[in-house]
């Protein structure tokens, strides 16, 4: 792979300024195109957010309907009744994005740099699964991690399972049920990211001496960061507040934010409690999703 | 001599554990097409027990699920249609034009994608209970457009990016009117991007289950239904239909693909 692909070169700084003037000779929002797609945002996030809220600090029952009190202990109340659920979220998160990050690029590495001719069927695989249904998926995951099932046989046999070890309704098959969801969700970015690289700069690298692990550390990772922000967001976001996984793989035990949510919600109809959790998840994920990106970013700049 | 057997091996290491992650994402759809031959001894279609034909004959005996794949589509159809009108919209405003808030118009876009789906759901939910409207078929129609739109902005926008507004210039220069232009230059140009952003709304629409969950009331799309059925024991029905689906879009693809490598081959040969 020594030919030098022609590339289109990035548009210079002069050819991007009169771009802009080409296209942007107006200040005033073209509102015909705006208006109806940010009405309906507003309409059914913006409202719905500040109504959960509001719902968040109000007390009442279905019966006598509810009223804003600003009881803001329904909040301390919150954290410490469903504590473990919070904590228990963001670390099964955290866990199956750090899982997917690890083996999912080495899969976009491959089809933007290996798989030659099977590129494009690489990318048709990786995206196939997701036509059968996501929770029929899951489900299939149980009969593979049953108890008599061939890969707790196997594991048994190595000796990294007990004798009466299993992994269905354990965290551990929670967290392998999120990294194979949202896999896809982090190959697909890493590889945009990924196949975007010149492959002259590496050519450039290995004239220079540089080691292949070198040349990877030096160019093809810091030019992938973009990716993997983007992937790590696109899988850490869903996870943090996905109940299928452990309403299907896991135990009451290993119970995560969202199966509170949407029982406090549906179940036991208990809005502010549920309204207050929901915030809570909502804060913490764009806290957490903020400084990362602020944090990644700083570190591209050094 | 070594240096190039070391790198072959290298060149296959990686490619052989892409290979091996991209097994682990078939794993399960492997295990959902066998189950559907399956002939479960119970109620539970979770150990093999025998094949057979049965559940592929008849999929829709099984009460109520060929309903809510119906239901499903509808819902599908429908939310894909006005999100990528409302999307399509959005992106060339914001990709084309700069004005006083953009930024925040980015924002407010990219906001339902950093969400996770229980709070919007959760959220929804909330404003349907305040404003008194019972929940059923066009509240799910709601929410599904709301969480799919900012996902065809970002595919719209990803395609017109990488435009050359060149031949839009050159379109005017030939005496073309805004109209024309946009008919015979933009929309063709953009077309690709506007198709997969409504592939992706109706994938994620036809597939959503969390967000639905909240505001179904007693509509049972297809998700609702393998849902319920998870609690009372799934039929290899489900696997029938999860398995169709599956072959249904791989023969979209590889359509699509055959049409495509035709179209080169007929402009370069």
């Amino acid at each position: 792979m020594t030919a030098v692909l022609p590339r289109e070169a990035p548009p210079t700084e002069l050819e991007a300024e009169q771009e802009e003037e080409v296209h942007a000779p107006r200040r005033r929002p073209p509102w015909l195109l705006l208006l109806p797609g940010l009405l309906w945002l507003a309409l059914f996030f913006l409202v719905p957010m500040i109504t959960l809220a509001s719902m968040s600090l109000q007390t009442g029952s279905l019966q006598t309907g509810y009223a804003l009190t600003w009881t803001w202990s329904t909040y301390t109340d919150a954290w410490a009744t469903y504590g473990d659920q919070l904590v228990r979220s963001f670390l099964y998160a955290g866990s199956a994005t750090v899982l997917a990050l690890i083996i999912g690029y080495p899969l976009a590495y491959a089809i933007a740099f290996k798989a030659g001719r099977w590129r494009n069927l690489m990318l048709v695989l990786v995206i196939a699964p997701f036509f059968t249904s996501f929770l029929i998926r899951t489900l299939a995951w149980k009969i593979v991690l049953a108890d008599q099932g061939w890969v707790v046989s196997a594991l048994q046999w190595i000796g990294l399972l007990g004798e009466n070890g299993r992994l269905l309704a354990t965290p551990a098959a929670v967290v392998l049920g999120l990294t194979y969801n949202f896999l896809p969700f982090m190959v697909l970015p890493l590889y945009a990211s990924l196949e975007k690289i010149d492959p002259r700069l590496l050519e450039a690298a290995t004239d220079l001496y540089a080691t292949p692990a070198r040349a990877f550390w030096a160019v093809t990772w810091p030019l992938s960061i973009p990716g993997v922000v983007a992937g790590t967001l696109l899988t850490f976001i869903p996870a943090a507040g996905d109940y299928v996984n452990v309403q299907f793989l896991g135990n009451p035990g290993s119970q995560m934010i969202g199966n509170v949510i949407q029982s406090r919600f549906l179940t036991v109809l208990d809005y502010p409690v549920a309204a207050a959790l929901s915030i809570t998840v909502m804060v913490t994920v764009l806290v957490l999703v903020l400084s990362y990106v602020r944090r990644v970013g700083a570190k591209e700049l050094l | 001599m070594i240096a190039r057997a070391v790198r072959a091996a290298r060149k296959h290491l990686v490619l052989a554990f892409g290979v091996l992650v991209l097994l682990y994402l078939f794993l399960p759809v492997f295990v959902v097409v066998a189950f559907s031959f399956n002939d479960p001894a119970g109620r539970f279609n979770f150990s093999w027990s025998g094949f057979t034909l049965d559940s592929w004959r008849d999929p829709c005996s099984v009460p109520g699920m060929c309903d809510s794949v119906l239901l499903s589509l509808q819902i599908g159809v429908i939310a894909t249609l006005i999100a990528t009108l409302l999307g399509t919209l959005l992106a060339f405003g914001l990709v084309r034009h700069s004005f006083r808030g953009r930024a925040g118009t980015s924002l407010l876009v990219f906001l339902p994608m950093a969400t996770p789906e229980v709070v919007m759901g959760a959220s929804l939910l909330t404003l349907f209970i305040n404003a008194g409207v019972a929940t059923g078929f066009w509240t799910i129609v709601i929410a599904h457009i709301l969480f799919t739109v900012s996902f065809v902005v970002v595919t719209v926008k990803a395609r017109l990016a990488g435009f050359d507004s060149r031949l839009e210039e050159a379109a005017m220069d030939l005496y073309a009117d805004e109209w024309q232009t946009f008919r015979r230059i933009t929309l063709p140009l953009a077309a690709p991007g506007i198709f997969a952003g409504a592939l992706l709304a109706f994938a994620l629409s036809f597939d959503d289950f969390i967000i639905t969950n909240f505001n179904s009331g007693n509509t049972i799309t297809f998700p609702m239904y393998v849902w319920g059925a998870a609690q009372r024991g799934v039929p290899p029905e489900v696997n029938v239909i999860g398995t169709a689906m599956f072959l249904l879009a791989l023969l979209l693809v590889g359509g699509a693909e055959v049409v495509r490598k035709a179209r080169a081959g007929a402009t370069t040969g």
